[in-house]
């Protein structure tokens, strides 16, 4: 059987059928035990797993995703609630030092097997502390996997393969995608089809959303959404767009870029996070590594500008990468 | 567990062994390093942070630790890891950079895990807190037997991370004992010119824990007030923070020339001084407690010879160990 689900729904999903079976997997996070993490994915959990695996709390990231840590190694398997990734700067020597070196720097001797969920973006009007995507600035630290869904059914599957998974993994939802009330209506296309059933969504594949055959536009979260609405647009002024969905950072599916790019040779790459030095870069040099050839007209990144996220709604929707700018970017590249 | 002679003779030997290591590792590091000193030159490469004077701290705390028991160590690990009984030679071969090592020379000294005795260490300033503070949370969900002990130093207690592990070690009532040791300096900076109060141990009653401190480096003294920490996380009785006065003979690291401490702080080495009492106790005779110091070097001259004699690692493997479940 499967139902129409959100993305938070989607993954609360996954996390309770692991739970259920695996006593090494506990939640820790503030509020998780009353509130059930930002997304809600430990939704009713404090009700149902008792405070001894549902443990909310102090404001202390350092000291509770450390700790996280120290029980991973432990032989448990942690899922910590981060709520916003803003946040990372009040713990980050816990993500770059320790959880994503131990089995590196142990020689394979330590594992470190935990789950990080963090929310990411903007579009909401709150701010420069509250908007950040910053996937770029996790997925840099080598040792730690890191995957974006950027629907419900993804949400599920990618969420039962970190669990899985003996590593270090963060999991990043965009708060606009997740379908959670405090945003508005759900986007149509986060929405899924998802089964019943446990499955895994393998890390390292891109998804295909929509095939075409003149540009590729890739994108992440929020982005692959505002893609897609672009794309729309852009099928009724006879312009075929691929939206290519990167949905994990690390390890990225290179090779699946490549295919894309190779059979359009357009692209334009969309990101929520700051333009300079991150994932949007690292695209456009995944295909002029392996053939600039392919490129009929220079690249194009959609992007927030490298500037602290703004508050105000005129100011933040000017620099957002929403669907205006991307099938602009388009047309640009078709003209 | 009384003070037996048997036990105390155990302190001399563990600190004879401890001793014999870091001065193996010095002569070492200071191979290719001499006329004009490099970090990156010779047979042991990096920063090398010495443990001599410390000796005491890893004798007694280690003593009042059962197998069960987990470690986090920091950037100056060596007297705790030999305490513990950490693989010597894999540790000498890692220290080396050899494939042999604990961690195929991915670690280097102040990166030393040997699971089979649970010990971690870190080079990040308290860093190992909360780790110390998860594996008690892990035992506590498996409800399995086993405490944890961080050893940190007195720069350490400054840190965010002390602060908040230590109030959710009071608030949860976990079974981990912070072992301070404070060597008075951190790197150059005095332990008067960085911290508010005098005793780290008094900061426990600011987290519900208990505190104890323990001003005499001596292996004795330390192993008591050790034990009373580990009783009382063991009953359940939560966490204690145990500072103990102890020394920084080799400086910070090697080639620190240490002009920046005065004369009149110059430190005791506790060698020297518990050897005597173990004579003057009737313990051991002196030449008994030499026998034991010649014993000591003996097998850490071997650990250096497993070392030199181990072969590199591959460079092609450099790129393994990343991720678990890779092959590699």
């Amino acid at each position: 059987m499967s139902r129409i689900l959100t993305m938070a729904r989607a993954g609360r999903e996954a996390l309770d059928w692991e739970m259920e079976r695996r006593p090494e997997i506990v939640c820790l996070g503030e509020d998780v035990f009353k509130m059930g993490g930002i997304f809600g994915t430990m939704d009713g959990f404090g009700a149902k797993y008792g405070p001894e695996r549902v443990i909310s709390t102090p404001i202390s990231e350092t000291g509770f995703i450390g700790m996280a840590a120290g029980a991973a190694m432990a032989g448990m398997h942690p899922v910590v609630d981060l709520a916003y990734i803003d946040f990372i700067g009040v713990c980050y020597n816990v993500l770059l030092n320790c959880a994503s070196k131990t089995h590196y720097m142990s020689g394979g001797a330590v594992k470190v097997p935990m789950t990080l969920l963090i929310g990411t973006g903007g579009g909401y009007n709150n701010a420069a502390q509250h908007s950040q995507c910053l996937h770029a600035t996790v997925a840099h630290i080598p040792g730690v996997k890191v995957v974006y869904p950027s629907n419900a059914y993804d949400a599920k599957g990618m969420l039962h393969t970190a669990l899985r998974d003996d590593n270090f993994v963060i999991y990043l939802t965009h708060k606009g995608t997740a379908g959670v009330g405090w945003m508005g209506p759900p986007i149509p296309t986060t929405l899924a089809e998802v089964p019943e059933e446990p499955y895994t969504v393998p890390f390292g594949r891109v998804k295909v959303y929509r095939e075409g055959t003149d540009v590729t536009v890739t994108g992440l979260g929020m982005s692959v959404h505002e893609a897609l609405k672009a794309a729309a647009e852009l099928e009724k002024e006879g312009i075929s767009v691929e939206v290519v969905d990167l949905r994990s950072l690390v390890p990225l599916d290179r090779e699946g870029i490549m295919e894309s790019v190779a059979k359009t040779g357009r692209l334009v790459v969309t990101d929520e996070d700051y333009l300079s030095y991150g994932v949007s870069g690292e695209v456009i040099a995944t295909v002029a590594e392996r053939d600039p050839g392919v490129f009929k007209k220079p690249p194009v990144r959609v992007t927030m500008p490298d500037i602290p996220i703004p508050f105000s709604r005129p100011l933040e929707q000017a620099v957002l990468p929403l669907a205006g700018r991307i099938a602009d970017a388009v047309r640009r590249l078709m003209s | 567990m009384p003070l037996t002679p048997e036990l105390r003779r155990g302190f001399w030997r563990t600190m004879c062994l401890s001793r014999a290591f870091d001065d193996a590792m010095i002569a070492l590091y200071w191979e290719g390093k001499l006329p004009i000193f490099q970090f990156g030159a010779g047979p042991l490469p990096g920063e090398l942070h010495c443990s001599n004077g410390a000796e005491p701290v890893g004798a007694g705390v280690c003593a009042a630790l059962g197998p069960e028991d987990m470690i986090t160590a920091d950037h100056r690990p060596h007297h705790v890891a030999v305490a513990r009984g950490v693989d010597l030679d894999r540790m000498a071969a890692e220290l080396l950079g050899r494939r042999t090592g604990l961690s195929q020379g991915k670690g280097g000294h102040m990166h030393i895990y040997d699971p089979a005795v649970n010990f971690a260490s870190s080079g990040i300033i308290a860093e190992g807190m909360a780790v110390a503070a998860g594996m008690a949370l892990a035992r506590r969900l498996q409800k399995r037997p086993g405490i944890a002990v961080a050893f940190i130093g007195e720069g350490a207690a400054n840190q965010g991370a002390f602060h908040e592990v230590c109030n959710m070690v009071g608030l949860w009532k976990l079974p981990v004992v912070v072992v301070v040791q404070d060597n008075e300096w951190a790197v150059s900076t005095g332990k008067r010119e960085s911290t508010a109060v005098e005793r780290n141990s008094d900061r426990a009653s600011a987290y519900a824990m208990a505190g104890e401190w323990v001003g005499t480096n001596d292996p004795d003294d330390i192993f008591l007030a050790a034990e009373r920490a580990v009783a009382r996380a063991r009953a359940g009785e939560g966490g204690t923070i145990l500072e103990l006065r102890t020394a920084r003979l080799a400086g910070h690291f090697m080639g620190d020339q240490q002009a920046y401490i005065p004369a009149q702080m110059k430190q005791v080495d506790p060698l020297p001084l518990y050897r005597e009492k173990l004579i003057r106790d009737g313990v051991l005779s002196a030449e008994e407690a030499d026998a034991i110091a010649a014993e000591a070097k003996a097998r850490i001259a071997r650990a250096v010879e497993f070392a030199k004699a181990s072969p590199w690692p591959e460079p092609a493997e450099a790129m393994a160990h990343v991720f678990a479940g890779e092959p590699a």
